[in-house]
Protein backbone atom coordinates (compact mmCIF):
# COMPACT_ATOMS: atom_id res chain seq x y z
CA UNK A 1 0.00 0.00 0.00
CA UNK A 2 1.77 3.47 -1.28
CA UNK A 3 1.23 6.92 0.26
CA UNK A 4 -1.22 7.63 -2.92
CA UNK A 5 -3.40 5.01 -1.60
CA UNK A 6 -3.52 5.49 1.75
CA UNK A 7 -4.30 9.38 0.70
CA UNK A 8 -7.25 8.47 -1.67
CA UNK A 9 -8.34 6.30 1.65
CA UNK A 10 -7.59 9.06 3.95
CA UNK A 11 -10.01 11.76 1.52
CA UNK A 12 -12.32 9.30 1.16
CA UNK A 13 -13.27 9.13 5.12
CA UNK A 14 -13.12 12.61 5.12
CA UNK A 15 -15.83 13.29 2.46
CA UNK A 16 -18.02 10.41 4.40
CA UNK A 17 -17.52 12.16 7.50
CA UNK A 18 -18.77 15.47 6.14
CA UNK A 19 -21.42 13.90 4.46
CA UNK A 20 -22.82 12.35 7.59
CA UNK A 21 -22.07 15.77 9.83
CA UNK A 22 -24.15 17.19 6.75
CA UNK A 23 -26.98 14.89 8.19
CA UNK A 24 -26.50 16.06 11.76
CA UNK A 25 -25.55 19.21 12.38
CA UNK A 26 -28.33 21.73 13.37
CA UNK A 27 -27.60 24.81 11.78
CA UNK A 28 -27.32 25.65 8.50
CA UNK A 29 -23.89 27.26 8.96
CA UNK A 30 -22.43 24.16 10.24
CA UNK A 31 -24.09 22.01 7.26
CA UNK A 32 -22.25 24.49 4.69
CA UNK A 33 -18.77 24.08 6.56
CA UNK A 34 -19.23 20.02 6.86
CA UNK A 35 -19.90 20.39 2.55
CA UNK A 36 -17.02 22.60 2.15
CA UNK A 37 -14.96 20.52 4.01
CA UNK A 38 -16.54 17.02 1.96
CA UNK A 39 -15.96 18.82 -1.44
CA UNK A 40 -12.13 19.66 -0.53
CA UNK A 41 -11.85 16.38 0.08
CA UNK A 42 -12.91 15.11 -2.71
CA UNK A 43 -10.68 17.58 -4.48
CA UNK A 44 -8.03 16.01 -2.68
CA UNK A 45 -9.02 12.27 -4.15
CA UNK A 46 -9.21 13.76 -7.87
CA UNK A 47 -5.85 15.40 -7.04
CA UNK A 48 -4.44 12.26 -6.28
CA UNK A 49 -6.16 10.56 -9.20
CA UNK A 50 -4.24 12.93 -11.44
CA UNK A 51 -7.24 14.39 -12.59
CA UNK A 52 -5.83 17.87 -11.81
CA UNK A 53 -8.03 20.45 -13.64
CA UNK A 54 -11.22 18.72 -12.39
CA UNK A 55 -9.61 19.37 -8.60
CA UNK A 56 -9.05 22.79 -9.95
CA UNK A 57 -12.20 23.27 -10.88
CA UNK A 58 -13.97 21.46 -7.86
CA UNK A 59 -11.90 24.44 -5.79
CA UNK A 60 -12.41 26.98 -7.48
CA UNK A 61 -15.47 27.39 -8.79
CA UNK A 62 -17.39 24.76 -5.95
CA UNK A 63 -15.81 25.84 -3.24
CA UNK A 64 -14.50 29.25 -3.67
CA UNK A 65 -17.98 30.19 -5.79
CA UNK A 66 -20.97 28.15 -5.00
CA UNK A 67 -20.08 27.99 -1.31
CA UNK A 68 -19.52 31.34 -0.35
CA UNK A 69 -22.73 32.44 -2.08
CA UNK A 70 -24.36 29.64 0.09
CA UNK A 71 -22.77 31.23 3.05
CA UNK A 72 -23.89 34.27 2.37
CA UNK A 73 -27.65 33.43 2.25
CA UNK A 74 -27.05 31.51 5.43
CA UNK A 75 -25.40 35.01 6.93
CA UNK A 76 -28.32 36.80 5.61
CA UNK A 77 -31.14 34.55 6.92
CA UNK A 78 -32.25 35.08 10.36
CA UNK A 79 -31.05 33.21 12.91
CA UNK A 80 -33.96 32.22 14.81
CA UNK A 81 -35.77 30.88 12.07
CA UNK A 82 -38.02 28.00 13.43
CA UNK A 83 -36.40 25.18 10.81
CA UNK A 84 -33.00 26.12 12.38
CA UNK A 85 -34.29 24.62 15.88
CA UNK A 86 -36.13 21.41 14.67
CA UNK A 87 -33.84 19.64 12.00
CA UNK A 88 -36.13 16.90 10.81
CA UNK A 89 -39.35 16.57 8.68
CA UNK A 90 -41.71 13.87 10.00
CA UNK A 91 -40.87 11.26 7.06
CA UNK A 92 -37.19 10.80 9.35
CA UNK A 93 -37.34 7.05 10.04
CA UNK A 94 -38.87 6.13 6.17
CA UNK A 95 -35.84 8.72 4.22
CA UNK A 96 -33.23 6.88 6.56
CA UNK A 97 -34.94 3.65 5.36
CA UNK A 98 -34.99 3.83 1.99
CA UNK A 99 -31.77 6.08 2.02
CA UNK A 100 -30.00 2.59 3.69
CA UNK A 101 -31.83 0.46 1.30
CA UNK A 102 -30.60 2.41 -1.61
CA UNK A 103 -27.10 2.67 -0.43
CA UNK A 104 -27.12 -1.23 -0.09
CA UNK A 105 -28.16 -1.66 -3.58
CA UNK A 106 -25.89 0.81 -5.08
CA UNK A 107 -22.94 -0.94 -3.46
CA UNK A 108 -24.67 -4.39 -4.20
CA UNK A 109 -24.49 -3.10 -7.79
CA UNK A 110 -20.79 -1.77 -7.38
CA UNK A 111 -19.05 -4.77 -6.11
CA UNK A 112 -21.42 -7.39 -8.80
CA UNK A 113 -19.97 -4.46 -11.62
CA UNK A 114 -16.38 -4.32 -10.55
CA UNK A 115 -16.30 -7.70 -10.27
CA UNK A 116 -17.68 -8.32 -13.79
CA UNK A 117 -16.75 -6.20 -16.20
CA UNK A 118 -14.59 -3.48 -14.98
CA UNK A 119 -10.53 -4.53 -14.47
CA UNK A 120 -9.19 -1.68 -11.61
CA UNK A 121 -6.45 -0.08 -13.50
CA UNK A 122 -7.40 -1.86 -17.31
CA UNK A 123 -8.27 1.18 -18.64
CA UNK A 124 -5.42 3.46 -17.25
CA UNK A 125 -2.87 1.35 -19.06
CA UNK A 126 -4.16 1.10 -21.94
CA UNK A 127 -2.34 3.03 -24.93
CA UNK A 128 -2.94 7.17 -25.90
CA UNK A 129 -4.31 7.42 -22.02
CA UNK A 130 -5.43 11.26 -22.10
CA UNK A 131 -2.92 13.62 -20.19
CA UNK A 132 -5.59 15.24 -17.17
CA UNK A 133 -2.64 18.16 -16.34
CA UNK A 134 -3.76 21.38 -16.72
CA UNK A 135 -1.78 22.55 -19.43
CA UNK A 136 -2.17 19.53 -21.94
CA UNK A 137 -6.11 19.27 -20.93
CA UNK A 138 -6.82 23.11 -21.87
CA UNK A 139 -4.83 22.66 -25.07
CA UNK A 140 -7.62 20.14 -26.25
CA UNK A 141 -10.18 21.47 -24.46
CA UNK A 142 -10.58 24.24 -26.43
CA UNK A 143 -9.59 22.91 -29.76
CA UNK A 144 -12.09 20.41 -29.36
CA UNK A 145 -14.94 21.59 -27.65
CA UNK A 146 -14.76 25.24 -28.09
CA UNK A 147 -18.48 25.52 -29.04
CA UNK A 148 -19.50 23.80 -25.97
CA UNK A 149 -17.21 25.99 -23.83
CA UNK A 150 -18.97 29.25 -25.56
CA UNK A 151 -22.55 28.06 -24.96
CA UNK A 152 -21.73 27.94 -21.44
CA UNK A 153 -21.11 31.64 -21.26
CA UNK A 154 -24.92 31.68 -23.19
CA UNK A 155 -26.22 29.49 -20.12
CA UNK A 156 -24.62 31.76 -17.47
CA UNK A 157 -26.29 34.76 -19.12
CA UNK A 158 -29.04 33.49 -19.08
CA UNK A 159 -28.71 32.27 -15.40
CA UNK A 160 -28.09 36.00 -14.67
CA UNK A 161 -31.17 36.77 -16.23
CA UNK A 162 -33.36 34.43 -14.53
CA UNK A 163 -32.20 35.34 -11.24
CA UNK A 164 -33.06 38.77 -12.17
CA UNK A 165 -36.40 38.13 -12.94
CA UNK A 166 -36.96 35.99 -9.66
CA UNK A 167 -35.91 38.62 -7.49
CA UNK A 168 -37.60 41.75 -9.77
CA UNK A 169 -40.89 39.32 -9.76
CA UNK A 170 -41.02 38.56 -5.96
CA UNK A 171 -40.09 42.91 -5.03
CA UNK A 172 -43.66 43.28 -7.80
CA UNK A 173 -45.62 40.98 -5.54
CA UNK A 174 -44.68 42.42 -2.39
CA UNK A 175 -45.56 45.77 -3.11
CA UNK B 1 -3.84 3.99 -8.00
CA UNK B 2 -7.35 3.25 -5.74
CA UNK B 3 -8.89 0.90 -7.36
CA UNK B 4 -12.51 1.72 -9.14
CA UNK B 5 -14.66 0.17 -6.84
CA UNK B 6 -13.83 1.54 -3.61
CA UNK B 7 -14.20 4.96 -5.58
CA UNK B 8 -18.03 3.90 -6.84
CA UNK B 9 -18.81 3.04 -3.65
CA UNK B 10 -17.92 6.23 -1.71
CA UNK B 11 -20.00 7.38 -5.25
CA UNK B 12 -23.01 5.79 -4.30
CA UNK B 13 -22.88 6.22 -0.60
CA UNK B 14 -22.31 10.13 -0.96
CA UNK B 15 -25.35 9.93 -3.13
CA UNK B 16 -27.66 8.07 -0.82
CA UNK B 17 -26.59 10.18 2.42
CA UNK B 18 -27.62 13.39 -0.26
CA UNK B 19 -30.71 11.91 -1.03
CA UNK B 20 -31.49 11.01 3.01
CA UNK B 21 -30.74 14.81 3.31
CA UNK B 22 -33.13 16.06 0.87
CA UNK B 23 -35.95 14.13 2.19
CA UNK B 24 -35.31 14.65 5.78
CA UNK B 25 -34.18 18.07 6.71
CA UNK B 26 -36.43 21.16 7.02
CA UNK B 27 -34.41 23.74 5.90
CA UNK B 28 -34.61 24.71 2.49
CA UNK B 29 -30.76 25.78 2.54
CA UNK B 30 -29.78 22.63 3.95
CA UNK B 31 -31.89 20.81 1.19
CA UNK B 32 -30.24 22.35 -1.56
CA UNK B 33 -26.62 21.64 0.06
CA UNK B 34 -27.96 18.27 0.07
CA UNK B 35 -28.72 18.28 -3.44
CA UNK B 36 -25.38 19.82 -4.39
CA UNK B 37 -23.57 16.42 -2.00
CA UNK B 38 -25.49 14.61 -5.08
CA UNK B 39 -24.55 16.35 -7.26
CA UNK B 40 -21.00 15.88 -5.78
CA UNK B 41 -21.49 12.52 -5.90
CA UNK B 42 -22.09 11.78 -9.14
CA UNK B 43 -19.17 13.94 -10.38
CA UNK B 44 -16.67 11.71 -8.59
CA UNK B 45 -18.94 7.86 -10.20
CA UNK B 46 -18.08 10.35 -13.34
CA UNK B 47 -14.31 11.02 -13.45
CA UNK B 48 -14.02 7.05 -11.74
CA UNK B 49 -15.52 5.96 -15.15
CA UNK B 50 -13.68 8.32 -17.29
CA UNK B 51 -10.33 7.48 -15.62
CA UNK B 52 -11.33 3.91 -16.37
CA UNK B 53 -12.15 4.45 -20.18
CA UNK B 54 -9.17 6.89 -20.34
CA UNK B 55 -11.32 9.17 -22.56
CA UNK B 56 -10.58 13.29 -22.21
CA UNK B 57 -14.51 14.13 -22.78
CA UNK B 58 -15.40 13.15 -19.10
CA UNK B 59 -13.60 15.37 -17.74
CA UNK B 60 -14.88 17.93 -20.33
CA UNK B 61 -18.09 16.59 -19.32
CA UNK B 62 -17.19 17.24 -15.43
CA UNK B 63 -16.11 20.88 -16.30
CA UNK B 64 -19.84 21.67 -18.51
CA UNK B 65 -21.33 20.01 -14.87
CA UNK B 66 -19.62 22.64 -12.87
CA UNK B 67 -21.12 25.26 -15.06
CA UNK B 68 -24.87 24.01 -15.04
CA UNK B 69 -24.30 23.90 -11.26
CA UNK B 70 -22.89 27.15 -10.62
CA UNK B 71 -26.07 28.26 -12.51
CA UNK B 72 -28.70 26.24 -10.76
CA UNK B 73 -27.48 28.06 -7.80
CA UNK B 74 -27.56 31.26 -8.79
CA UNK B 75 -31.38 30.68 -9.97
CA UNK B 76 -32.37 28.44 -6.76
CA UNK B 77 -31.31 30.62 -3.81
CA UNK B 78 -33.15 33.72 -5.48
CA UNK B 79 -36.12 31.23 -5.21
CA UNK B 80 -35.60 30.14 -1.75
CA UNK B 81 -35.21 33.90 -0.64
CA UNK B 82 -38.45 35.07 -1.71
CA UNK B 83 -40.24 31.92 -0.30
CA UNK B 84 -38.33 32.92 3.02
CA UNK B 85 -39.75 36.47 2.18
CA UNK B 86 -43.06 35.15 1.51
CA UNK B 87 -43.59 32.97 4.54
CA UNK B 88 -41.09 34.23 6.63
CA UNK B 89 -39.88 31.11 7.42
CA UNK B 90 -36.98 28.39 5.84
CA UNK B 91 -38.85 25.29 6.94
CA UNK B 92 -40.15 23.30 3.81
CA UNK B 93 -43.47 22.19 5.88
CA UNK B 94 -44.69 25.78 6.03
CA UNK B 95 -44.94 25.75 2.04
CA UNK B 96 -48.26 24.36 1.48
CA UNK B 97 -49.65 26.61 -1.02
CA UNK B 98 -47.25 24.51 -3.52
CA UNK B 99 -50.28 21.80 -2.65
CA UNK B 100 -53.12 22.95 -5.46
Amino acid sequence: MTIDQLLVYFFGACALLGGVLMLVARHPMRVALALISCMLSLAGIYAMLGVHVVAVFQVLIYVGAVMVFMVYVIMLLDVRDPSFLRRYSRVLLPGVVLGALLAGALGISAIRLGAAAIQPGAGASASAAPSYLVQPFSVEFLREYWLHFELTSVLLVAAVVAAIAIIRSGRRSDG
Amino acid sequence: MADTQLLLGLSFVLFALGLVGVMVRRNALVMLMCMELMLNAVILALVTFSLETATLSGAVLVFLIFVVAAAEIAIAIPIVLQLSRQRSSLDVEGYDRLKG
